[in-house]
Formats: C-alpha cells, sequence, structure tokens
C-alpha cells in the first residue's frame, strides 16, 4: 500500500530472479530494484558511480551487481563499489509487504531533483 | 633485602597478608589494586630475598639470554608506591587461623583480616641416596641458578635427572654454559606428558645433535660422592661422572603450612571458583591450590584464578572455571609446543603432518569436530592458533583438511608460504581426497613427465574430481620442477579452482545440465558465481546441449538479454541483418522509417558492411523490431558472441577480376551460420579473388577465391592486436568451403574457452591442431558439421521477432513510473 512514506512499485515476482527492473523517475534518474538468487530486493539508483552505467542492466550475483559498461561491482545493500574501485550510488530503502514492493518515497523524491 | 617496617598504626583497612611473593601471589595483588587500590592494607611475606621476579625466565638467564635485572617484574618501587609492605627472605612458619595471625621463621608476627597463600610448588626430589650431598640442586627459584652457574664456572661434567621441560632447559642453559650435559630420563621418551613420541623422539635427537647425552628408560639408583656430588649411579650399574646434579623430576603443591593450619588439602590445597578455601577467611592462588580436583603446573591458569581471586575480593565475584594449558619449550632453536590432549583414543582423528628433512612434526588431534590437542615439532608459528581453536572448542569441520598447515593456509588469506605447508606434507599424506592420491604418487607423477595441473590431472586424477585440492596439487607442481612448470590456465575466475577447459570436461563427462548443478558439482565457493563465470557457464552448457538447454537470460551480457547493443548513455543501437552486406529499397525504405519515428540521432555503415541504427531507448526496443522485421529483416546479433556478419566483395557477378561468386558465397555461409551462439564474437568475410577486398585475411575465418578453387583462411583478427590469418588448406568446391566452414566454426565453439576469440585459441593450440581436425581428418570433419548443423536446427531464431511478438516485453519496460506531482502511474 502506498503510504506518505512508502511506494507501492508492484509485485516481487515482477523481479527477474538474479536480474531487476526499473522504476522511471519523472525529471530524474531511474531507480533500478533488483531481485537476488536469495530473494531479497535492494533498490539503487540505476547510475553507476563510475560513468553512470545502468545498473539495472547488469548481472546480478551474491549481492552484487556487475555495471554492464565496464564491469564494476556495486554492492546491492550498500552501493558502494566493491573491490579494487571507489564509488558510491544512492540507495533507496525497500521492503516488501504482502508480496508487494515497497520503495522510500523520499528517497524517490530525491532521485527525481 | 626490602625489609620494610610492618605498618600497624592509625590503618584501619583490612588487612590482607600474602605468603608467597611468587607470580601468583603478585599478580593477584596487582589485580585487585587494579580493581580497587584503596581497600586493603598490604602485606606480602615471600622466602625468597628479592622481589617479585618472572620464574619462567629463568631458563633464559641460566642460558645467558637474560640477566636477572630483565626478569624483573615488580621492582622496590612498585612495593613503595602502591604502600604494600614487602618482608623478603623471611618465610612464614606457621598460620594460626583462630587469632587470624601468621609467623615468620625470624619471629615477626602479623595479623591479618584476609589471608592469601600462594606459596607455590616444591620441587620433587628423588629419594635416593646422596640426594643430599653439596652439588645437587633442584632448578625452581634464583639461587638454583646462581648455583648453576657457579658449578658451570667451575667446569666439569653435569646429570640432569629428568627429561621434561625444567630439565630439558636446564641441561640447555648448562651446555651452552660449557658443561658436558647428560639427561637422565626414567621414560622411553622425552617430555612423555607433552609430545607424543614421534615428537619426543624428533627432540632426543636435536638435542644429541647439539652434543648432550640423553639416556632415556634410564632409573637413578642413587648418587655417589664423598662430600660432594661425584657422580651418578644407574640402576643398570652405569656409573657417569658429575660434579653438578639437577633434579627436574617434577614439582608438587607447597601445602605444608596450610595443612598444618588444618585447611582441607588433597593434591593441592582446595579452593572454590573463588579461590577461598575451607577457610572464608583464607585464599589461595597459584600452584599450591587444588580446584575441581585439578592441579597446575603454568603460568597460564594462574592468571585466569587472580582475575577471579580480585574479584571476590572487591565483592564482585565472577569465578574461575579452570584452564586448559599449553606449553612450550624455551630451547633456542628447538620449537616444540603442546597442548590439550593428544593421548588420542575412541573417537578421536588424528591429522599428522611430517617432514622428517624438515624436521617439522605436527599433530593435531580432532574429536566431534573440535580440536581436543595439538603437538607441534620445529614449526610452532601456529601453536597459539590450534590453542585458541582448542579452547573455544571451535568448530573446525570446515578448515578439517587445511588444518594441519596452519592458520595462514586454512583461512586461505595470505598464506605466508603454502609451498612450505605442502613441502612439509608426508608421502602418504593424502593431498585428492576425492581420488585418494596421496603426495608420494602426484610428486611421481610430475617427475614422470605431468607438467601442468591438467597433465596431472589426467595421470593421476589427482585435483581431476572437486577441485578443492588444486591449490596443493600447484604448489606440488612449483616444488617438484621449480621453474619448470607449466603455467596451468588460469581459473575461470575467483568462484572456482577450475580452468575453462576442466569446466567444459567436467560438465561432458558428469553429463551436468544447469549452472546450479556445475557450480553444485565443481564446488563453486560463490552462492551463484559471478559476471565472468555465469555467460561462460551458461554458453559452455548451450553448446554442449543444444536445443536442450534452458537458457539463463540473467547469465547473459547486457546487449544479448536485450538483443542489441548498449551504449554509453545506456541507449541501445540496433543492426539488422543484411545477408552477404547486400540490402534493397524495402530494407533501406524500413530503416529510414524507423530512424525517423524513434528519432535515432545516427546510422552508421558498420566495418562488417551492415547499418547500425544508434540511440534508441530501452522501451521502444520492440517496437523498432517489429518494424524491421515487417520489412523481412532479422536480428544481426551485432550485439553477441556469435557470428556476426559475413563480409563480401561483389566478385565474379560485377568486378572484371573476380574469378568466383563472392557475394553469392557469403551469402549462403551467412545463412548457414547465423544465430549460433560462440565463444566471442564471430567474423567471416569471402573475397573474389587474391586482391581480396574483403580483407578475408583478418577475419576468423576468411575465404579467398581463386581461379583452382577457395582458399581457406583461420583465426585473422583485426582488434587491438592485429592478426594475419594463417592458412587451413586449399579447397575446390564452393560446397566444400561451407562444409570447412561449418566444422571450423564448431571445433572452434567446442573447444575455445570462453571470450577467446579464434587468433588467441589458434596461438594457444597451434595451427597444426586445426588444420589435422578439420583438413586432414575427413570423418572428424564430417562429425563437427553435422553437430555444427544440428545445434543450427535449434538456434536459428530470430530473437527480434519473438521480442516484437512480446516475449519478455516486462524487460523492456519499467515496473512502475514516479511523476512527483501525480505520484504512481
Ligand atoms: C625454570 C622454570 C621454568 C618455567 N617455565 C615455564 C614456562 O615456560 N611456562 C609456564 O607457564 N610456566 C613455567 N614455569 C612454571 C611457572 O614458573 C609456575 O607455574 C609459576 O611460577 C607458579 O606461580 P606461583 O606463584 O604459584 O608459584 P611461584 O612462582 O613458585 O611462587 C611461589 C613463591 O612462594 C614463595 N614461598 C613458598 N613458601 C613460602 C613461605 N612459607 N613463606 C613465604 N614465601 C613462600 C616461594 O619462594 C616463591 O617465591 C617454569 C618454572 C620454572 C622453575
Ligand atoms: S577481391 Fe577480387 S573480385 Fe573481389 S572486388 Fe576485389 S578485385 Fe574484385
Ligand atoms: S559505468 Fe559502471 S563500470 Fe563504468
Amino acid at each position: 500500500m502506498t503510504t506518505p512514506e512508502w511506494l507501492d512499485i508492484g509485485w516481487v515476482d515482477q523481479i527477474p530472479v538474479r536480474g531487476s527492473r526499473t522504476v522511471q523517475v519523472e525529471g530524474g534518474d531511474d531507480i533500478a530494484v533488483f531481485r537476488t538468487a536469495e530473494g531479497k530486493v535492494f533498490a539503487l539508483l540505476d547510475r553507476c558511480p563510475h560513468k553512470h552505467g545502468r545498473l539495472s542492466q547488469g548481472i546480478v550475483h551474491g549481492g552484487a551487481v556487475a555495471c554492464p559498461l565496464h564491469n564494476w561491482r556495486i554492492s546491492l545493500s550498500t552501493g558502494e563499489a566493491l573491490g579494487e574501485d571507489k564509488g558510491c550510488t544512492p540507495t533507496v530503502p525497500v521492503k516488501i509487504d504482502g508480496g508487494r514492493v515497497l520503495i522510500c518515497r523520499a528517497s524517490t523524491l530525491k532521485a527525481a531533483a | 633485602m626490602e625489609h620494610r617496617p610492618i605498618k600497624t598504626d592509625a590503618d584501619t583497612r583490612d588487612h590482607l597478608v600474602v605468603i608467597g611473593n611468587g607470580m601468583a601471589g603478585c599478580r593477584a595483588v596487582e589485580e585487585l589494586l587494579a580493581r580497587d587500590p584503596a581497600r586493603y592494607r598490604v602485606t606480602i611475606f615471600g622466602a625468597e630475598p628479592r622481589v617479585n621476579y618472572n620464574r619462567i625466565m629463568l631458563s633464559p638467564v641460566l642460558a645467558g639470554e637474560k640477566s636477572f635485572d630483565d626478569i624483573v617484574i615488580n621492582d622496590a618501587e612498585w612495593y613503595a608506591a602502591n604502600g604494600i609492605a614487602l618482608v623478603a627472605g623471611d618465610p612464614v612458619v606457621a598460620i594460626d587461623r583462630g587469632t587470624k595471625t601468621v609467623t615468620t621463621r625470624g619471629g615477626a608476627t602479623e595479623s591479618y583480616d584476609r589471608l592469601l597463600i600462594a606459596t607455590g610448588s616444591d620441587p620433587f626430589i628423588i629419594p635416593v641416596p646422596g640426594k643430599d650431598l653439596p652439588g645437587v640442586i633442584a632448578f625452581r627459584d634464583m639461587d638454583d641458578v646462581d648455583t648453576m652457574l657457579a658449578a658451570a664456572d667451575a667446569g666439569g661434567d653435569a646429570v640432569v635427572i629428568g627429561g621434561g621441560l625444567l630439565g630439558l632447559e636446564a641441561a640447555h642453559g648448562l651446555s651452552l654454559r660449557g658443561m658436558k650435559v647428560t639427561v637422565i630420563h626414567l621414560m622411553p621418551t622425552l617430555m612423555e606428558r607433552q609430545l607424543d613420541e614421534a615428537a619426543g623422539w624428533l627432540l632426543k635427537q636435536a638435542l644429541e645433535g647439539r652434543g648432550q647425552t640423553i639416556l632415556t628408560g634410564a632409573d637413578t639408583a642413587e648418587i655417589v660422592g664423598n662430600g660432594k656430588v661425584e657422580g651418578v649411579k644407574l640402576k643398570d650399574g652405569t656409573l657417569i661422572p658429575a660434579s653438578l646434579v639437577v633434579m627436574a623430576v617434577g614439582i608438587r603443591p607447597s601445602v605444608a603450612l596450610a595443612r598444618d593450619a588444618g585447611l582441607a588439602v588433597g593434591r593441592g590445597i582446595q579452593v572454590d571458583d573463588h579461590m577461598v578455601t575451607s577457610d572464608p577467611h583464607v585464599l589461595a592462588v597459584g600452584e599450591c591450590v587444588e580446584h575441581d580436583g585439578q592441579v597446575y603446573g603454568l603460568v597460564a591458569p594462574l592468571w585466569d584464578m587472580c582475575r577471579s581471586l580480585a574479584d571476590g575480593l572487591v565483592e564482585q565475584p565472577t569465578g574461575y572455571r579452570g584452564s586448559v594449558t599449553s606449553t612450550k619449550l624455551k630451547v633456542s632453536g628447538i620449537d616444540v609446543f603442546s597442548a590439550g590432549d593428544f593421548s588420542g583414543g575412541d573417537g578421536c582423528e588424528d591429522i599428522v603432518l611430517r617432514d622428517a628433512s624438515r624436521g617439522v612434526y605436527k599433530r593435531v588431534i580432532v574429536r566431534d569436530d573440535r580440536i581436543v590437542g595439538a603437538v607441534l615439532y620445529g614449526d610452532t608459528a601456529d601453536g597459539s592458533w590450534y590453542f585458541d581453536l582448542l579452547k573455544k572448542q571451535e568448530d573446525v569441520s570446515d578448515l578439517r583438511d587445511l588444518l594441519i598447515f596452519g592458520q595462514s593456509f586454512a583461512s586461505g588469506g595470505g598464506a605466508a608460504d603454502p609451498k612450505a605447508a605442502v613441502a612439509a606434507l608426508s608421502d602418504d599424506a593424502e593431498i585428492c581426497g576425492c581420488n585418494g592420491v596421496t603426495k608420494g604418487q602426484v610428486v611421481s607423477c610430475i617427475a614422470k613427465g605431468a607438467h601442468s595441473l591438467d597433465a596431472v590431472r589426467g595421470t593421476c586424477k589427482a585435483s581431476a574430481s572437486c577441485g578443492s585440492c588444486t591449490g596443493l596439487v600447484e604448489n606440488l607442481l612449483a616444488l617438484t620442477l621449480g621453474d619448470d612448470v607449466q603455467a596451468g590456465p588460469k581459473t575461470m575466475c575467483k568462484c572456482t579452482s577450475f580452468g575453462h577447459d576442466d569446466v567444459r570436461r567436467e560438465i561432458v563427462a558428469q553429463a551436468m545440465r544447469s549452472i546450479p548443478e556445475v557450480m553444485q558439482q565443481l564446488h563453486w565457493t560463490t552462492p551463484d558465481g559471478c559476471s565472468s563465470c555465469r555467460p561462460a557457464l551458461n554458453y559452455y552448457l548451450l553448446c554442449a546441449l543444444p536445443g536442450d538447454y534452458v537458457d539463463d537470460q540473467q547469465s547473459r551480457f547486457v546487449n544479448e538479454r536485450m538483443h542489441a547493443n548498449i551504449q554509453k548513455d545506456g541507449t541501445y543501437s540496433v543492426v539488422p541483418r543484411m545477408w552477404g552486406g547486400l540490402t534493397n529499397p524495402t530494407e533501406l525504405r524500413a530503416i529510414a522509417d524507423v530512424v525517423e519515428k524513434f528519432n535515432a540521432p545516427m546510422v552508421k555503415v558498420t566495418g562488417g558492411q551492415r547499418l547500425d541504427i544508434f540511440g534508441i531507448k530501452k522501451e521502444d526496443l520492440p517496437a523498432v523490431w517489429a518494424d524491421l522485421n515487417a520489412a523481412g529483416m532479422v536480428s544481426g546479433h551485432a550485439y553477441g558472441k556469435s557470428l556476426r556478419t559475413v563480409k563480401t566483395c561483389v566478385g565474379s557477378e560485377w568486378c572484371r577480376f573476380g574469378t568466383q561468386d563472392s557475394t553469392g558465397l557469403g551469402v549462403k555461409i551467412e545463412r548457414m551460420s547465423w544465430g549460433s551462439w560462440m565463444p566471442h564474437k564471430f567474423k567471416i568475410a569471402v573475397s573474389g579473388c587474391p586482391r581480396n577486398c574483403a580483407e578475408a585475411t583478418i577475419k576468423d575465418f576468411g575465404i579467398v577465391c581463386v581461379d583452382s578453387g577457395y582458399e581457406l583462411h583461420v583465426g585473422g583478427n583485426g582488434g587491438i592486436h592485429v592478426r594475419a590469418t594463417d592458412l587451413l588448406c586449399k579447397v575446390a568446391t564452393e560446397q566444400e568451403a561451407m562444409d570447412y566452414c561449418a566444422a571450423f566454426i564448431q571445433l572452434y565453439r567446442e573447444e575455445a574457452r570462453y571470450l577467446e576469440r579464434t587468433a588467441p585459441w589458434i596461438e594457444r593450440v597451434g595451427v597444426d591442431y586445426v588444420k589435422a581436425r578439420i583438413a586432414d581428418d575427413p570423418a572428424g570433419r564430417e562429425a563437427l558439421r553435422a553437430r555444427f548443423l544440428v545445434s543450427q536446427s535449434f538456434s536459428q531464431d530470430d530473437p527480434w521477432a519473438q521480442r516484437a511478438e512480446g516475449a519478455e516485453a516486462e524487460h523492456h519496460a519499467p515496473m512502475a513510473r514516479f511523476i512527483p506531482q501525480e505520484e504512481l502511474a
């Protein structure tokens, strides 16, 4: 249920396992919503800290996504680049309620700003 | 001697009297001061005429490695600064619990509110004739060390009775001081309480190598001498001359005072968890106590006891629960460590590592997945780690295989020198558990010519199954061959110890059918791989099981998932197939319409003679494809690890030089080979004559038409490292050219590593190999061609058509839209 704090974006099942979907944000960056093999859901700004690659298009493995442009690995939980690389993508709080995916309204608004 | 007046004046604090100025007594006081420095008035009585020192360090003092000053723990200032009265050199001879007083040999009497007994142990003197002769001493305190030093100065022979920790340290010190030393030990091996037979034996060898005489199984009959020691006689009659005899056969808790005072005494003074004796006003700590039936002869437990004791004294009882102990022998250059129980027994598993040449012996005893004991000889670096695991009773089942190699090795990270660890293995140590291959077998297989990991796997099967021993085998290779190791293929990625070739082989050998199955069977170390191995595995399975394997979209690089090329701004470019580089007005019109309709900012002719439409949004892709499909065009696979294009020249149809129909052949070849997935991108070209206008000699497969037929070229590459092709062979007919092409593609598909283009692949395997498989082996060639065609029968579906019809449409659309003013759409 969409509330003042949370936006309902759809069913968990709409996100492929080890894959992602996006939430298009008018006037700003998309938000990439990931689902891991373990069934955890994470959301990040769909913008690699390196050269703004679309993280939603990367390969999800473990708790990370490999950016499709230059293969940086970004932690889904912290948004930090892993390994040698340095950089961070803003994360968006997300929760699951009755099979629905809810993302944080304030962070989503920030993505539009 | 620091006799200090005992204060009895206005200080009304409770008086704590400590008997024993040794390791435990002083430590207890330190712990107490740390908790509440003002709580008690403290008086310490010590039999020795000196301040508190580190008794453990007597051995290094004897050996000349340290001086007494170096081993003082608390000097006179410490006592003064803390208002502690020290009565040194005047032992307490009686405790009167009724009047709560103690009396010293010198006649002083002191009353206490709390009494702490920390009298340590008495050395055990075996009751043989001559035991009281001058020159017969124990090894317990600084006085004994002084006696030994004087004897060594006088020169002569020494006999040490007792081959335990103390005896060996004394013998070591004395021989360093120039004495000829004989150690007499009753038991068959040295330090039998700490070491097992093997380690004891190694120790004996080492000490003998340093010039000591070690007599094991030797029983002392008497100490002979007239007025002073002259020798030791054994029960078998042997007489060993000696001017000094050190008895180091054991200690027993010093309990005489306590027993006389009527306290409960077993082997030691009995205490509860708070170090309180049978009299609530009297405490005891250190080697003189018995806790829960246990007495201790090492310092570590004393520290634990002192903490509980001090907690109790400030009325915050925590309680002592007993200790597990470990021992190290402080003989320079000989490293011995022992901890816990190594007697083995039911349910115990012994892990043993021996290296006779390096003098290393390690044994770890595991029961119920917990370490219960450890004996290390020669390399004790990991002693504390084992001891820690032992004390914490940690489950070591995960470490089991590598446990014996020590911490750095078992914990994987930053292995100090894994080669040394493997070198330390005994020949009959098992290297490969799956196939039961020992180190000896691996080494002999290497010696017989298996100079690479692959060769070892092929010959003796070590590391050919789960792969968890790959590191060991590699180290054995390095160890056995030095620099001659053929660097094996690198592992696929960090998730596995297998290389690409092994994974491919195992997929086929074990008939594996899915990525998770491969990861399970081959012990992947990550839950779902990474962006390197997943696409590779997906390809390998696809190649091995055409028509059967269910492609894993999430293991494909985005281009292959989106069937378009991702560009740096996140938009995509789209390349429709133009067979052989040919096109017509319908196609051109369709492309022009798409460019207009979707506002594509750029159209470009590619190097492969196709048109590339740039700047298409992900959401628009299905519509673009639908429009192109409508004009009869299919995906050009310009995005995939697959056949890209077949470039052609105009050939005999138009060109005045052309000898064959290169364009027509190019179209036929593209029709045959499009849609096939490959280890990497794959390009073909056909030129109509040796002028080679289609640049066929820098393509993966190139055909140059000549008068008499077709030259087939392979392994060219126009990329970062430009490589001209190798000539595969010459054939006479178009059909042959196509058959050879199919066979070559299939060989590459089946044998190259993922992301390895034909050029490096051919350089790796050699062009002769490829010739042998394609040109010189008609049956093999035909089989390859047949497999290729079977595979093609499943793969020539236009992915665009399926997507345009709505397959996986959700991949292209956002899950939701957020418009700040309007909320969710
Ligand atoms: C040469 C040597 C090497 C050792 N090496 C090691 C080692 O490597 N590792 C290890 O863990 N342990 C080692 N130990 C053992 C360790 O030193 C003892 O476990 C520890 O010192 C015991 O402490 P304690 O306070 O109980 O006894 P002690 O340190 O022996 O102190 C007892 C003190 O009480 C005094 N005393 C006795 N009776 C009276 C009395 N009636 N009145 C007044 N004072 C009295 C004694 O003079 C003595 O100073 C070694 C011991 C020796 C002798
Ligand atoms: S390769 Fe030969 S046939 Fe083809 S265009 Fe060039 S000259 Fe003409
Ligand atoms: S933009 Fe993501 S790795 Fe370069």
